[in-house]
């Protein structure tokens, strides 16, 4: 399109050739993240190198009021990184300096494009860590992590992203470049950091994430636990937390589900189980070592028959390769499925899997379960043909409807995931309008003309010129008794 | 409505009885209200902002009144919206470790209802008898923080009364989630200035069996902030590492607080012992524990943070910056975050300016900040209470999304919000 092609030389002039991409066949590699089954191919591809690229990307497209999508390394899962056909698609996967290791003060300071594991390689050998690790880390970035708010197996103990991230340098969807943050705590004002973690690239783009580094443990603990079935990993899950431990991680599999890891990745997990759990502790040994043991007793007593304790790094590793490799190795046992992520109270994961295991059986549509278990983060996985008609859209249903339990339980519809595409139309199940409205309320303050990343998070956009005050003019009385309304 | 006996009648009727003129007492930092009101439910404090919303009222929101003299004085006050009758602990999911209260209930009460079930909220009350409510509107955070992280790492999900007396929720109950935008962190230590929270959800964590302190005295700030550092850097896992120095330039102690299993606890610390060096022994709680400085004739609180090597250079700008102004300051806070808090004397309001001019002007070395949190209305009057504030224009933004006729709290925060 016209607007298209001369904000694309105006690129080229300001950045360029090299960083801007219109070839079609180029901006084909573009058109999906994590979340395939969405393609959209986008209007225009910038490479950006730096700040002041992202920031020129960006006043070009408010002046001439194109849409902008930010795309760190394309692994997102909910289609947060779709682009848009009329728009810009700015890539941030070539900023990928690490530009300080502080190990003194326990902060890095990274490019958005750095990889997730790279920032813990760069401190490992002072020691350090950077605690947020979603499965994907060997290739996800940390502008998508900031975007998405990403969790991973050890947030349990140690919490997501936006606990771990401690400034951005921020291009505002103006082009305006702010710092926000920093290495000190408590910057004067909004938590404004706290709202750009996870608003899942609506806000603007990070081009610069201050992260906190975590002293490495010094021990690690891990024990795999086989179980007959779900039921009795939930109750020795439930009486860990309930004895006061919070392990470094707890995830479940069910029995499909190391079915497709044993296919895939021969894991050799103990034969027979209905279910495996995997528990890891870390910390100081002489806790790790009290807690480990209180661990293992706790996992027999639920009825665990097999118990392995990771003798070294590289049997630990194995323990994980199973969990790590969960949602591609359902590929090996069903030629399409759906990643599901939902969250319910942990409390009520026998009641939730029980329910989906009806859902499952009602529908013929085969469910494998794997989640964060000590969180109630569930990955239900949906399996499909979609070469036989119908399949495709009763595994849809059956998807949406272990949504509505876990809303059913006070749950979330999405843990780590995020909304972007593929959930936006569920947000109005979770959120009245009232509630979607209060959170546009920060979107029309950061991006009044609706351009960062369009038509993700939100099922419907706010027009920023209205005015807020739906109540006002009605005699305020009229509604003052009516509690049930709210 | 018609004048202010409409408007307290209206009022009355929204809170269920319970509104009344405003007295003496009700004065946020010498600034008079006319009208007090205190809802008992989220619908209730909601019939309440939407009279404000209609009549034009600006609203500051009480609960137990131990933090109002903190964040500059209202530009203007109609009415107090007293939280206490939101008292209610709503829910607590023991087996999930969650808990959503009311905004009246005071932290320690809801410490009393958990510790039944050997759980906790992770937030240590640094101002004895502030209620939830105050908690969130400030963000104050004592020790615990560098293990447990900030009130603003533990708040799950809000229910708030926006300006025009829409009620809206956000978050959630469950510890994992990242739908829509967390504007629980957003409220967090907003002073009240974009909504009425009515009801918070939180993570908690169980209390562990043992504790143990360690301490270590060390004669000036270069000592304090090796001791620090080591502790920090240290495998034995400190839940808090605190430091108090009664007096700027005089000798520093930094204790360490581990917690865990009692076998896990007398080992490390041992280990804390070990590693803060010479002189350092296991006592019992200091009596200066997760307290902020005061002192009877230190009615100044200054916060000033820093990146983690700059702990020492902090302390030692509090030195210069005191001895500069003519004043002297005693310090505490978290070495271990990089948070501290000063208490200077009230009674020089030239001296204080002069002070927070001073380390203001200095605090950019170690990437801090530096606020007044309260003061003697001479003393904020002279003093610029906030400082400079990155990124206060998309503040200024928000604010006028949230609330454009500055109904609430006007004047409290940052630049004049």
């Amino acid at each position: 399109m016209a607007g298209l092609s001369e904000l694309a030389s105006r690129l080229r002039a300001e950045l360029g050739a090299a960083k801007v991409i219109d070839d079609r066949q180029e901006l084909r590699t573009y058109e999906c993240d994590g979340l395939a089954h969405y393609k959209v191919v986008p209007g225009l591809v910038v490479l950006a190198e730096t700040t002041a690229d992202v920031a020129a990307v960006v006043r070009a497209c408010n002046d001439a009021g194109v849409p902008f999508v930010a795309r760190g390394s394309g692994t997102g899962l909910s289609g947060g990184a779709l682009p848009h056909a009329d728009g810009v698609l700015v890539v941030t996967s070539r900023m990928r300096t690490i530009l300080d290791v502080d190990r003194d003060g326990q902060r890095a300071v990274v490019e958005p494009g750095v990889i997730n594991l790279h920032v813990t390689r760069a401190a490992a050998p002072s020691g350090y860590y950077y605690a947020p690790d979603p499965s994907s880390q060997q290739v996800c970035s940390i502008g998508g992590n900031v975007a998405e708010n990403s969790g991973g197996a050890h947030c349990l103990k140690y919490g997501f992203t936006t606990n771990h991230v401690l400034g951005v340098e921020f291009v505002e969807p103006s082009g305006e470049v702010v710092e926000i943050g920093g290495k000190a705590p408590d910057a004067p004002g909004y938590d404004l950091l706290g709202t750009i973690v996870g608003s899942e690239g609506t806000l603007g783009i990070a081009t610069r994430v201050t992260v906190r580094l975590t002293r490495a443990p010094e021990s690690v603990r891990t024990l795999l636990a086989g179980f007959d079935g779900t039921d009795a990993a939930g109750q020795a899950v439930s009486a860990i937390i309930g004895a006061g431990v919070i392990p470094a991680a707890v995830e479940m599999m069910d029995a499909l589900a190391i079915e497709a890891a044993e296919a895939a990745v021969h894991c050799g997990y103990p034969d027979g189980a209905g279910a495996v759990l995997i528990v890891e502790l870390d910390g100081p040994a002489s806790e790790v070592d009290a807690q480990f043991a209180q661990v293992r007793e706790l996992c027999e007593k639920a009825g665990a028959f097999e118990i392995r304790i990771a003798a070294d790094d590289t049997e630990r590793a194995l323990f994980w390769k199973g969990r790590k490799s969960a949602f591609a190795a359902v590929g090996r046992i069903s030629p399409d499925y759906i990643v599901q992520d939902g969250v319910i109270p942990r409390t009520a994961l026998p009641e939730v899997l029980r329910a989906i295991a009806d859902l499952s059986s009602e529908s013929g549509v085969r469910v494998a379960n794997v989640f964060h278990a000590g969180d109630g983060n569930l990955h239900p996985l949906v399996l499909f043909d979609d070469a036989v008609p119908g399949q495709a859209e009763r595994a849809e249903e059956v998807s949406g409807a272990i949504l509505d339990l876990c809303l059913e339980h006070g749950g979330s519809i999405t843990g780590e995931h995020g909304v972007g595409s593929d959930k936006a139309k569920h947000m109005p199940r979770m959120f009245t309008a009232d509630d979607l409205d209060t959170m546009q309320l920060v979107r029309c303050a950061f991006d009044p003309d609706g351009l960062s990343n369009p038509g993700k998070v939100f099922p419907t956009p706010r027009l920023c010129g209205e005015v807020p005050g739906r109540h006002r003019g009605a005699h305020p009385l009229v509604e003052a008794g009516l509690a049930e309304q709210f | 409505m018609t004048g202010p006996a409409g408007v307290l009648d209206a009022l009355r009727q929204a809170a269920g009885g319970h509104a009344e003129q405003a007295g003496d007492g009700d004065a946020v930092d010498r600034v008079p209200a006319r009208f007090v009101a205190a809802p008992g439910s989220t619908a209730e404090a909601a019939a309440v902002v939407r009279i404000a919303a209609a009549e034009g009222l600006a609203v500051v929101a009480r609960g137990a009144g131990t933090k109002l003299g903190w964040g500059t004085p209202p530009r203007r006050l109609d009415l107090i919206v007293d939280t206490r009758r939101l008292d209610r602990i709503v829910e607590h999911a023991a087996g999930d470790l969650v808990v959503i209260a009311q905004a009246g209930v005071p932290l320690a009460a809801l410490g009393e209802r958990l510790a039944g079930d050997r759980q906790r909220l992770a937030v240590d009350e640094v101002v004895p008898g502030t209620t939830i409510g105050g908690m969130l509107g400030t963000g104050v955070t004592g020790p615990r923080r560098l293990q447990a992280g900030a009130v603003r790492d533990l708040v799950l999900g809000v229910t708030m009364v926006r300006a025009d007396g829409v009620v809206a929720k956000a978050g959630g109950k469950v510890v994992k989630n990242v739908a829509g935008y967390d504007l629980a962190k957003l409220v967090t230590g907003a002073y009240g200035t974009l909504g009425l929270v009515t009801e918070a959800a939180f993570r908690l964590h169980p209390v562990p069996p043992a504790a143990a302190y360690v301490s270590v005295r060390v004669p000036d700030a270069a000592g304090a902030y090796q001791a620090v550092q080591q502790a920090l850097h240290a495998q034995f896992v400190p839940a808090a590492i605190e430091l108090d120095r009664p007096e700027a330039g005089g000798p520093v102690e930094v204790a360490v607080l581990v917690e865990g299993t009692e076998a896990g606890v007398a080992a490390r610390a041992e280990q804390a012992v070990g590693t803060l060096g010479d002189g350092a022994a296991r006592i019992d709680r200091p009596d200066w524990w997760g307290a902020l400085p005061a002192g009877s004739d230190r009615s100044v609180l200054v916060k000033a943070t820093t990146e983690l090597t700059g702990t020492g250079r902090l302390l030692e700008g509090i030195d210069r910056a005191a001895a500069a102004a003519g004043t002297t300051a005693a310090v505490r806070g978290s070495g271990g975050v990089g948070v501290l808090h000063a208490a200077l004397p009230g009674t020089d309001p030239a001296a204080v300016a002069a002070f927070v001019k001073a380390l203001r002007d200095a605090a950019p070395a170690w990437q801090g900040s530096v606020v007044v949190l309260a003061a003697p209305p001479p003393v904020r009057s002279e003093v610029d209470s906030w400082g400079p504030v990155s990124g206060l224009d998309l503040m200024r933004r928000v604010k006028e999304q949230f609330d454009p006729d500055a109904l609430l709290a006007p004047g409290r925060f940052v630049g004049g919000i």
